[in-house]
């Protein structure tokens, strides 16, 4: 089991999910962030005040999978949100020691298993 | 010249004035928070140029003795408009009080291009409409041009602000184009309360648009108040039940449209119709908009904030009703089918046509020239992040966060370099590092 955590960009996220849909990845956690990636800062202005915008919003990933999803998973995210511009992120793939579905006490990879639905 | 009479045209003028903020409001509300401000400056820099514009040019073609179909230079640059009688009123307030209409005219266009069409295109394009479009059709129906010596009634705007807006909306979007996630994606109104606010100060602002083009403080303004408080509440009773009655739900974004095309249906026969046909011609008006407000999100046209369906359909709708309510117990004159004077619907729709075709045509014309020396569209990448940062380096929500203040003597910095932000007269090893997420 891993945890897949992408940093994407706000505008791909609609991408992102419909590629993470047709994968048929059904469990996941978002959360705006903001950040710095090494992007160009775009300057704004606010009357007399210029101002370079440092941190840029973006959209965490939270997803855990199964072993075979890993890739999967990372070719969606990737499908869906390369633009091929500096700032479009980054995937990172951590080990997972425990996963336990609440509602039913699964443990591991039964809690990470879609369930079928009827 | 009569005290009461400018007194209450001052007002007037300056509700209109507020209608112009207000339908920022109205339009900036229902669009995504990365497009916020670019909407609302849609319409609020229509109070620049076009103000202007008018004064210096647009007046005088719309109003000074001409043609049939347009005014002259008699007027330009505001010459002989001074504060001599003009009705009831001094000449310059009665300028004043239709500028702030040739101001609004435009900005209701930029509802079916928000969140693509660029703001020096949208600029250049508005301040054309204005002297090209709005000021020939408001010479035509209230300058003493052609469509005033047919007869058409049209008491402050049905054709010449609504038709004539939403037939130039329709064409827009078309040349325009749709909004690339149209279709694609859920695009959600980021700020309902927003164009609930906007709604109401409409409302508010339509008394002087209505009870103003009275043009005096008498009868007729209290008849055109009147009937400016009971149609849009038609409107709405109306939209409401039709809501329940579909079993479905009572919006607010629904309840904002109901009370705007109520104010809309209503602009054309205010002055003419009594209180009792207000409150029918506003259930009545409601209809065709509801269903091609809903029609319209299944098609491939994206009027993003439905322009057409809620000024074209209830302008036209309201200008072809004032043939049938118009009445001369109450209006002191012009009178239509119900009082007998059937031939009174012909002139009314022959005039919503004339300014259909008219007012889509000179569009085209001008989106399509200006199109030759500006790209009308942001390109897809600014699509994608919004046009707040792109087209005004602004954002509507901006926490500040990460925000570095740039000093004049800073611009030597190379901006992001290897991913280290330098921050001017700070050391650099206290900014975020290369590799920092």
């Amino acid at each position: 089991m891993k945890l897949i955590v992408a940093i994407v960009r706000p505008e791909q996220l609609s991408d992102v999910l419909e590629q993470l849909f047709h994968a048929e990845v059904r469990g996941l956690t978002i959360s705006r962030v903001q950040g710095h990636g090494g992007e160009m800062e775009h300057v704004e202005n606010y009357r007399g005040t210029s101002v370079k915008m440092a941190l840029a919003e973006k959209v965490r990933l939270e997803i855990g999978v199964s072993n075979h999803f890993v890739q999967p998973t990372i070719d969606a995210i990737l499908a869906g949100a390369r633009t091929g511009e500096v700032g479009d992120g980054k995937i990172m793939v951590l080990p997972i020691e425990k996963i336990v579905r609440i509602r039913t006490g699964e443990e591991d990879q039964d809690a990470v298993t879609p369930v079928q639905s009827a | 010249m009569n005290n009461a009479d400018t007194g209450w045209m001052l007002l007037s003028t300056a509700l209109v004035l507020l209608m112009t903020p207000a339908l920022a409001f109205f339009y900036g509300g229902l669009v995504r928070s990365k497009n916020a401000l670019n909407t609302m400056m849609m319409s609020f820099v229509a109070l620049g140029p076009v103000a202007v514009i008018w004064a210096l040019l647009g007046y005088s073609l719309a109003f000074a003795p001409g043609s049939p179909v347009i005014g002259s230079l008699s007027f330009a640059g505001l010459r002989g408009v001074g504060v001599e009688a003009q009705g009831a009123i001094p000449h310059l307030l009665f300028m004043a009080f239709q500028g702030t209409f040739a101001i609004i005219t435009p900005a209701l266009i930029s509802g079916a291009v928000v969140e693509r069409m660029r703001f020096n295109a949208y600029l250049a394009f508005i301040t054309a409409w204005v002297l090209l479009v709005y000021a020939p059709v408001a010479h035509w129906v209230w300058g003493g041009g052609f469509l005033a010596s047919m007869g058409a009634l049209d008491f402050a705007g049905g054709a010449v602000v609504h038709v004539n807006a939403a037939s130039a909306a329709l064409v827009a979007a078309l040349v325009v184009g749709p909004r690339k996630d149209y279709g694609r994606h859920a695009i959600l109104p980021h700020n309902v309360p927003f164009t609930m606010l906007g709604a109401g100060l409409l409302w508010f602002g339509w008394f002087g648009f209505n009870a103003g083009s009275a043009l005096s403080a008498g009868t007729t303004a209290s008849l055109a108040f009147a009937n400016t408080l009971l149609a849009p509440a038609a409107a709405l009773a109306s939209w409401t039940l039709i809501d329940l009655l579909r079993g479905g739900t009572v919006t607010a974004v629904g309840a904002a449209t109901a009370i705007v095309v109520g104010l809309v249906v209503v602009t054309p026969a205010a002055g003419y119709i009594s209180p009792l046909s207000a409150i029918v011609m506003g259930a009545m008006g409601a209809m065709p908009s509801y269903f091609a407000l809903i029609y319209r999100a299944k098609t491939k046209l994206d009027d993003s904030l439905d322009v057409v369906a809620a000024h074209g359909l209830g302008g036209a709708t309201g200008a072809i009703l004032t043939g049938v309510f118009a009445d001369a117990a109450w209006s002191g004159g012009p009178s239509g089918l119900l009082a007998g004077h059937p031939a009174q619907l012909l002139t009314q729709l022959v005039s919503v046509v004339i300014v259909l075709l008219y007012s889509g045509a000179a569009t085209l014309v001008i989106l399509k020239a200006l199109a030759l020396v500006m790209p009308l569209r942001i390109d897809s990448r600014d699509e994608k992040l919004g046009l707040d940062v792109s087209d005004h380096g602004e954002e509507a929500y901006t926490h500040g966060d990460g925000a570095i203040l740039v000093k004049p003597r800073a611009a030597a910095v190379a901006p992001g370099a290897a991913g280290v932000v330098a921050v001017p007269g700070e050391d650099p090893s206290t900014s975020l590092g290369a590799g920092g997420l």
